[in-house]
C-alpha cells in the first residue's frame, strides 16, 4: 500500500517533468511563430484604441478572441512535430533515422589453445516493412582463420542474438572466448558499439546485435502522417475487417441519435412533470438524484449482463446517459421561470393550461438546449466507450480491433474521426440553438 | 358601486422559523374610478405585497377588497400589472407580446392585429412590432409592457416600480407617457415608486406607507399630475409647492429609515 502510493507520487513527479518539457517545446515554437508573425505584420494591423487594452477586462469572454493565425500555426506545428518525431518521408530527415542496410564488424576470438584470430560478422538490417529474403554471402569475406564469418539478418530497431563461435573451428571447446569487437575489448554483460549499432555480450557469451535505432519513433507506436493518410485512403476503399470506415462511423452515430432521441422523448416530459408537480417531483427525485452522478460507463458491465452485446444494450446505455441530463435540464427550465412572467400571464387572462404551453414550455427551451448539448457530448463519448467493450460495428469497435493487431495507424484515424465528429455534433447543436432559441442568454 | 374598495386588509407572512412578519396591517382605502395614485415608502414596508394582493397573486390573511362591487379573489384581466423587469416573453416578438391577452381570450386575429397596431402607436413603437424583445432597450421594453397591459383594457393598472430600471431621460419620457395614457384612457392607475419626484408627478393621490407593520402613514392630494398632462414635466417641478412637498416627504421617509436602522441595531 505504502509503496503503491510512493509509486503514484513518483509517476506524478515524472509526469510533471514530462509535461513541462512538452509544453516548453510547444510554447517555444509558439513564441517563435509569434515573433515571425509580429515582424511580418509590424505596423500593418495593430490593435487600435481601446481594443488594445481589452485584455484588462478579466472575465469578459469577448475581451480576448483567439488569433486565427495562431490556431493555424499551432495545427501546422502539431503535424510538423508528428512528422519529425516519426521520421516522415515528407520532411527532410531531422532526427537521426534508424539504420537500415548492410554493415559489418569484426570480432576477436581466443581459442582453447590460447591463439587469437578475427572473424567478421556481416549485418544486414531490413526495413520494418520489407520482405527481402536475401542474405549477405559469407564467402564474400576473403581470408580465413579459425574464426569463421557469420551472418546476421535483423529488422530495423530490433536486436538479434548470434553465437559467433558456433561455426568457428574449435568454437565448442571450453576456453573459446570472444574478447573484442572491432578491437574494443568486450566481456559478458558489456556493450560495445560498432559503426552502425551496438553489440551486447550475454552472460553465456553470445552476441546480441542491435543496429542503431536513431531517435525517431517506431511506426508501431506512432506511424508517420503519410502512412496514416495511405491507410485512410485504403480504409475508405476497403474498410477494415469487412466493415467500411464510414459504415462504422454511421453505426456509432445511429446509436447516439436513437439513444439521445429516446432520452429526450422520456426525459423532457419527466423533467416537466417534476418541475410542475410536487408529488411527482418527490417520487422521481431519489432515482434522478442517484442516477445523475453515476457515470454511464459504470453501467456498461451491468448493461452487458442484462442485454448482452447487441444493439439493445448500447441503445439502452445511451438512453440512460441522455435521460437524466434531459430530465434535469427540463426540470430546471420549468422551475427557473421568472414568477413575474407567470403572474403577468395570469393577469392577462391566461388559463393554467395556456400558461403551461405558452409560457412555461417556451421559457424552458434554452435550458433544454443546454442540456441537449451536454447530453449529445456525453452520448458520443459513451458510445465509443461502449463499442470498445462490445460491438460488431462502430468507431470504437474499429479502433479496439485494430489495436489488438497493433495497427496503430487505424487507431489514430479512428481517434481523429471520433474527435472531428464530436466537434461537428457540438457545432450543429450550437447552430440549432442559435436558430431555435435566439433569445438565450439575452433576457 | 364603482371603484376599488380595500376594507381592513392585513397580510401576515409566517416565517419558516416560527416567527411572522406583519407586511400589511389594517389597510383601508377607497380608490375612485380613474384615479391616479402613487405609493411611496421605505424598503420593506409592504408596497409590493399590497400590489400583489390587489392583483390577486396573494390572498390577504384578513380583509376584503372589491372592484366595482365584486370581490377580488385572484388574478383577472380587469386588473393589469406592469412589472419592473423580466415579465415580457422573450420568445415572442413585440406584437405577439402585446397581443397575448386578447389571444388567450380567443379574440379573432384581425381584431388583435388592429388593437396591437393602435397600441404600438400609443406607446410610440410604430415600427417595432416585428422586433424581438431582446433587441429592445430597457425603456422600449417598458413601453411594450405598458402596451401589453392596455391590450386587455383593464379597469385598474397596477405598476410596481415600472420605471425603476430606466435612465433619467428615458424615465422622464415614460412619466409623460403614463400621464398621457391615464388621461386618454381614464383608467385607475396605482403606481409604486422609490422616487419621491416621480410619486409627486404621477399621483393625484400620494400614499406614504410606513413599515412594521406595513400601514398607510400619510396621504396627499396633489395637483401636479393634472398639471403635467401634455405639459413639460420640468415646468411642473418648478411649481412653488413641488419643492417643499418633496422635501417634507423625503424627510418623512428618511426618519422612518432611521428608525428601522435604530431598531435593528437595538435588536
Ligand atoms: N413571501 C414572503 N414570505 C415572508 N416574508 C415576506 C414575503 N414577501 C414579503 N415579505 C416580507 O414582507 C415585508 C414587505 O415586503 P414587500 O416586498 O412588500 O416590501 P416593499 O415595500 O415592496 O419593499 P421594496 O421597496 O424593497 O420593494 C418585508 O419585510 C418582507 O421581508
Ligand atoms: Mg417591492
Amino acid at each position: 500500500m505504502g509503496k503503491e502510493i510512493l509509486d503514484v507520487l513518483g509517476v506524478t513527479l515524472w509526469m510533471i517533468v514530462g509535461i513541462i518539457g512538452i509544453f516548453a517545446l510547444y510554447l517555444a515554437v509558439s513564441g517563435l511563430c509569434y515573433l515571425v508573425q509580429r515582424a511580418y505584420y509590424r505596423g500593418r494591423d495593430r490593435a487600435k484604441g481601446y481594443t488594445s487594452l481589452k485584455t484588462v477586462t478579466f472575465g469578459d469572454e469577448s475581451a480576448v478572441t483567439g488569433n486565427r493565425m495562431a490556431s493555424v500555426a499551432a495545427v501546422i506545428t502539431l503535424f510538423l512535430f508528428w512528422g519529425i518525431a516519426t521520421g516522415s518521408k515528407l520532411l527532410p530527415p531531422i532526427l537521426p533515422q534508424p539504420f537500415v542496410g548492410e554493415s559489418a564488424f569484426e570480432y576477436t576470438a581466443v581459442n582453447a589453445a590460447g591463439e587469437s584470430a578475427t572473424g567478421t560478422v556481416l549485418v544486414q538490417v531490413n526495413a520494418a516493412d520489407s520482405d527481402d529474403k536475401s542474405k549477405p554471402d559469407p564467402a564474400s569475406v576473403v581470408g580465413a582463420s579459425f574464426a569463421k564469418t557469420d551472418v546476421v539478418v535483423v529488422a530495423e530497431r530490433r536486436a538479434k542474438l548470434v553465437k559467433v563461435q558456433s561455426n568457428d573451428d574449435g568454437g565448442d571447446q571450453d576456453g573459446y572466448t570472444v574478447t573484442a569487437i572491432n578491437g574494443k575489448p568486450i566481456a559478458p554483460e558489456e556493450t560495445v558499439s560498432f559503426d552502425d549499432g551496438d553489440v551486447f555480450m550475454t552472460a553465456k557469451g553470445s552476441l546480441s546485435v542491435r543496429p542503431a535505432t536513431g531517435m525517431t519513433m517506431e511506426a508501431l507506436y506512432l506511424p508517420p502522417p503519410e502512412k496514416v493518410w495511405e491507410r485512410f485512403i485504403q480504409l475508405n476503399k476497403e474498410g477494415y475487417l469487412g466493415v467500411g470506415l464510414w459504415e462504422n462511423v454511421f453505426w456509432s452515430l445511429i446509436r447516439v441519435v436513437v439513444g439521445f432521441a429516446l432520452g429526450c422523448l422520456f426525459g423532457i416530459p419527466l423533467g416537466f412533470a417534476m418541475g410542475l408537480n410536487s408529488w411527482l417531483r418527490g417520487w422521481f427525485e431519489p432515482i434522478v438524484e442517484f442516477m445523475r452522478p453515476v457515470p454511464p460507463l459504470a453501467l456498461i458491465p451491468l448493461i452487458i449482463i442484462w442485454f448482452g452485446i447487441g444493439e439493445q444494450g448500447k441503445i439502452s446505455l445511451l438512453f440512460l446517459a441522455a435521460l437524466w441530463i434531459m430530465t434535469i435540464a427540463a426540470r430546471s427550465g420549468v422551475s427557473g421561470v421568472n414568477i413575474a412572467k407567470v403572474h403577468a400571464a395570469y393577469s392577462l387572462g391566461a388559463t393554467k393550461k395556456q400558461i403551461l404551453t405558452k409560457v412555461i414550455l417556451p421559457n424552458s427551451l434554452p435550458e433544454i438546449f443546454t442540456g441537449a448539448r451536454v447530453a449529445m457530448g456525453v452520448c458520443w463519448g459513451t458510445v465509443v466507450a461502449a463499442e470498445l467493450v462490445a460491438a460488431e460495428k462502430g468507431a470504437g469497435k474499429m479502433i479496439i480491433a485494430a489495436s489488438k493487431f497493433s495497427l496503430t495507424d487505424i487507431v489514430i484515424i479512428g481517434i481523429i474521426i471520433i474527435g472531428v465528429i464530436g466537434y461537428l455534433i457540438d457545432v450543429l447543436m450550437r447552430i440549432a440553438e442559435r436558430r431555435l432559441v435566439p433569445w438565450k442568454g439575452k433576457a | 358601486m364603482t371603484g376599488l374598495v380595500i376594507d381592513d386588509v392585513s397580510m401576515t407572512f409566517e416565517l419558516p422559523n416560527g416567527g411572522n412578519v406583519e407586511a400589511l396591517k389594517n389597510i383601508n382605502l377607497e380608490i375612485k374610478e380613474g384615479e391616479l395614485m402613487s405609493v411611496l415608502g421605505p424598503s420593506g414596508c409592504g408596497k409590493t405585497t399590497f400590489l400583489n394582493i390587489l392583483a390577486g397573486f396573494l390572498a390577504p390573511t384578513a380583509g376584503v377588497m372589491t372592484l366595482n362591487g365584486h370581490n377580488i379573489t385572484g388574478p383577472h384581466p380587469e386588473r393589469g400589472m406592469v412589472f419592473q423587469h423580466g415579465a415580457l416573453f422573450e420568445w415572442m416578438n413585440v406584437s405577439h407580446n402585446i397581443g397575448f391577452g386578447p389571444k388567450m381570450k380567443g379574440t379573432p386575429q384581425v381584431e388583435i392585429d388592429a388593437k396591437v397596431e393602435e397600441l404600438l402607436s400609443i406607446v410610440g413603437l410604430q415600427d417595432f412590432g416585428e422586433k424581438m424583445i431582446y433587441e429592445m432597450s430597457g425603456g422600449m421594453q417598458q413601453r411594450v409592457a405598458l402596451a401589453r397591459c392596455l391590450a386587455n383594457d383593464p379597469d385598474v393598472i397596477l405598476m410596481d416600480e415600472p420605471l425603476g430600471a430606466l435612465d433619467a431621460l428615458t424615465r422622464e419620457k415614460m412619466q409623460s407617457l403614463v400621464l398621457d395614457i391615464w388621461k386618454k384612457t381614464g383608467k385607475t392607475i396605482i403606481l409604486i415608486t422609490h422616487s419621491v419626484e416621480e410619486a409627486l408627478l404621477l399621483g393625484e393621490r400620494l400614499l406614504v406607507m410606513a413599515p412594521r407593520p406595513g400601514r398607510v402613514h400619510k396621504e396627499y392630494k396633489l395637483p401636479f399630475a393634472e398639471l403635467g398632462v401634455g405639459a413639460d414635466l420640468r415646468e411642473v417641478k418648478r411649481h412653488p409647492e413641488f419643492g417643499p412637498t418633496r422635501d417634507e416627504i423625503l424627510n418623512m421617509i428618511w426618519d422612518m429609515e432611521e428608525e428601522i436602522m435604530g431598531r435593528t441595531e437595538n435588536a
